[in-house]
């Protein structure tokens, strides 16, 4: 084990580096397209590299050049990151992490393999994913299933501390990826399905003892909101969320964190949105839910809430709010504005005043969905459509056609944003469902759903997913590419004027940035569902990504997608992704040939 | 685990009983735990699909049809009795190596499983001997 001297070095590195220092770090780290220091490219969420090395004219000539077996088979979400020269991944439970020397063709330089127990392996939802390590003040940092977070020393692997952030016989489990925020790491919760309350928690970098908790849903204490905290300018007032409850509901009531975080070091919020209200059946849950499906903007030194902003209150259809807050400072409707850009799940894509959560525009990203007609920009909430509200309809009534399905126009797949264009390039899922609300019991540490679904493509489509370029000032498509199953993997948008992505299938694609044409496809051995990044070594530019089908596109649709009763199947097109792809998690690293 | 046993019992008991009924009542369908008339299916058979859509689909997937994460459920129904079906939803079953990490919980404690397991089991069946098909079957009286 270590040496007291080790633990000495170690101390006094800390102090030396404590405060805001990890922060510079990663800030000066995430500037430089030659290393991918944070999962999200950076802290703006951007997914965007200034190196152009590989451009539109070249990228047709793109080739693997080596790969790497992680030798776990489950879903593998997130990606690789790159600092100096080593390469860090993290495989799905057990959850795993390699770094790899890139001086040496991919060298294994350490590994560390935790034991968890594996009952925690029923408890995770949509499979056993994880969205890849971060990392701060040389330690690479992981959120494990169980709910430990770890840190590793990022030279040797070993572990530097270790924290228990949840309890997995609740039904608690991680799955997101952790942000390096000053001398702090944010992680979240997953388990909405299960009745799980969600939280953010902010351990400190150094040592691993707790800094602050924000719960979602339940009392001001214990949701850190205080008087100052607004939405859409108003102040909350006092019980803002156990006012939207009704009885003690909320603690089982979900509000879960598990999608991606962003930071803006200089208004020194963190961004990022809650997910369902447990359980899926409304009818056991009246009123708003809040803060359930809400975007919150936080001082990450605190952990207070300055300003949330609800997009789908008293949700009736798994719209989970927890997709990317994508920053980014743009003219919205002629106004020079320090914006968030979100594409919900629930098929808006949503800019606001990432200062003061002034909503500034709410428009559909998919023509089918139809849920509701629109968001009232005055009040922020949608105006839902009779015949669509599970609600309306009732418990124990199949209410048909609703678009999108529960997975949403988007899941957390992140978009890319490319300050030369001022687009976002957006993974989307382009599928209805039928929706059948029922009663059910809470049992702690047992699924909480309370609702059925069948999902299908929508009426007179074939495609199950499209890859488009949005105006986040105007609120509209500017190109779509369909896709035959949804876009699963998180888009990479460079300065070479390409953008990447990786489909169900296993393809990774590279695509003109200006109008969506292909330059170029490689099957890779599994389907995608991570995301693409790039960096340099020696001066020479590469594509990562991590290929392993799984996580709810492959739990829902391994199986396949369409009801063979009602003739939909017979669609070339619907044909069970199994077909195509079989698990297995390989990391691909392309480049130009010499 | 002592808290199942008489939950247990009583399930079991259920299809005792539905069984005699049946037996009683009926010819061919006697065999049967599931009503499938015209294509479409019994309440209970209904609330089978229903729960195992709570409970079973997030791992088994849609339908029964297996998934990425655990087998297909209308394959295993063609080779096992109401018995054994019954014994690994109660206790659970782990199957962890280097090959495999299937975990099966426990599920009895869970109201809405152990309550509903003849339900669950006749929407299996009625899968397994392909008289329904994929996707919310309907009910009679729809």
């Amino acid at each position: 084990m270590k040496s007291p001297r080790f633990w000495l070095a170690l101390s006094a590195f800390a102090l030396v580096a404590g405060g805001a220092s990890a922060n510079d770090e990663l800030i000066k780290l995430s500037k430089d397209p030659n290393q991918w220091a944070m999962p999200t490219g950076n802290y703006a969420n951007w997914r965007y590299s200034e190196l152009n090395q590989i451009n539109k004219d070249n990228a047709k000539n793109l080739r693997p050049l080596w790969t790497f077996s992680t030798g776990v088979l489950r879903g593998h979400e997130g990606g690789p990151l790159v600092i100096g020269n080593v390469m860090y991944i993290a495989t799905p439970f057990p959850n795993n992490v390699f770094a790899l020397d890139l001086n040496k063709n991919g060298q294994i330089l350490w590994k560390y393999e935790p034991k968890q127990d594996p009952t925690v392996i029923p408890v995770m939802c949509c499979d056993t994913v994880n969205r890849g390590v971060a990392y701060g003040d040389g330690k690479i940092i992981i959120e494990q299933a169980d709910t430990t977070v770890v840190a590793l020393d990022a030279k040797t692997g070993q572990v530097a501390w270790s924290v228990k952030n949840g309890d997995p016989k609740k039904g608690e489990t991680m799955t997101n990826a952790p942000m390096v925020v000053k001398d702090k790491v944010i992680v979240g919760m997953s388990g909405g399905e299960f009745g799980v309350p969600g939280h953010v928690t902010a351990y400190n970098l150094k040592d691993g003892s707790k800094a602050w908790r924000a719960y979602s849903v339940g009392p001001d204490d214990q949701i850190l909101f205080d008087a100052n905290t607004t939405e859409l300018g108003k102040p909350v007032g006092k019980d803002s969320s156990l006012k939207t409850w009704q009885g003690d509901e909320w603690k089982v009531g979900g509000g879960d964190t598990w999608g991606w975080y962003s930071y803006d070091p200089q208004l020194n919020l963190i961004y990022y949105g809650s997910g369902n209200p447990s359980t899926w059946n409304p009818a056991q849950r009246p009123g708003d839910n809040k803060w359930s499906m809400t975007i919150f903007a936080r001082n990450p030194d605190t952990g207070i809430a300055k300003w949330v902003f609800q997009m789908t209150p008293h949700d009736e259809w798994d719209y989970d709010g927890v997709n990317e807050m994508i920053l980014a400072d743009i003219n919205v409707k002629g106004q020079p504005t320090k914006a968030l850009v979100h594409f919900d799940r629930n098929g808006f894509a949503y800019t606001l005043n990432r200062e003061t959560g002034a909503l500034l525009v709410a428009e559909k990203y998919d023509p089918k969905v139809n849920w509701a007609t629109h968001v009232d920009m005055q009040t922020g909430r949608p105006e839902v459509v009779k015949q669509y509200s599970t609600q309306a309809q009732g418990e124990d009534h199949n209410t048909k056609g609703i678009c999108p399905a529960a997975l949403g126009s988007k899941d957390q797949q992140p978009a890319a944003f490319s300050p030369k264009t001022g687009l976002l390039y957006v993974p989307t899922n382009h599928v209805c469902m039928d929706y059948e609300p029922f009663k059910v019991s809470y049992t702690a540490g047992q699924p909480y759903v309370g609702a059925t679904l069948s999902m299908f493509p929508p009426q007179g489509d074939n495609n199950l997913g499209n890859f488009i370029a949005w105006d986040p000032s105007a609120g509209k498509i500017v190109w779509s590419d369909p896709e035959p199953f949804s876009v699963w993997s998180g888009a990479l948008a460079t300065a070479g004027d390409v953008v990447f992505y990786g489909t169900l299938e296993g393809y990774l694609k590279a695509v003109d940035m200006q109008s969506g044409k292909e330059l170029y496809r490689f099957k890779t051995p599994s389907g995608i569902i991570g995301n693409v990044n790039t960096y340099t070594h020696g001066g020479k530019q590469y594509i990562a990504v991590l290929s392993g089908v799984g996580g709810w596109a492959g739990i829902g649709m391994a199986a396949g997608l369409t009801k063979d009763t009602d003739g939909l199947g017979a669609v070339g097109a619907y044909k069970a992704l199994a077909n195509y792809t079989q698990l297995g998690g390989v990391l691909t690293v392309f480049g130009l040939p010499e | 685990m002592r808290v199942l046993a008489p939950l247990f019992g009583s399930a079991a008991a259920l299809v005792l009983g539905t069984n005699l009924v049946l037996a009683a009542g009926a010819d061919q369908s006697a065999e049967k735990p599931y009503t499938v008339t015209d294509g479409k299916v019994d309440k209970k058979t209904f609330n089978g699909w229903r729960r195992y859509t709570e409970s079973c689909m997030r791992c088994h997937g849609p339908d029964g049809a297996g998934s990425s994460y655990a087998p297909s459920l209308v394959d295993s129904a063609k080779h096992m009795t109401q018995d054994e079906f019954n014994d690994i939803v109660v206790n659970g079953r782990t199957n962890v190596n280097a090959a495999s990490e299937n975990v099966m919980p426990p599920f009895g404690e869970v109201e809405d499983v152990v309550s509903y397991l003849d339900d669950i089991w006749a929407y299996l069946q009625a899968r397994a001997d392909g008289v329904i098909g994929r996707g919310r079957p309907p009910r009679i009286g729809d």
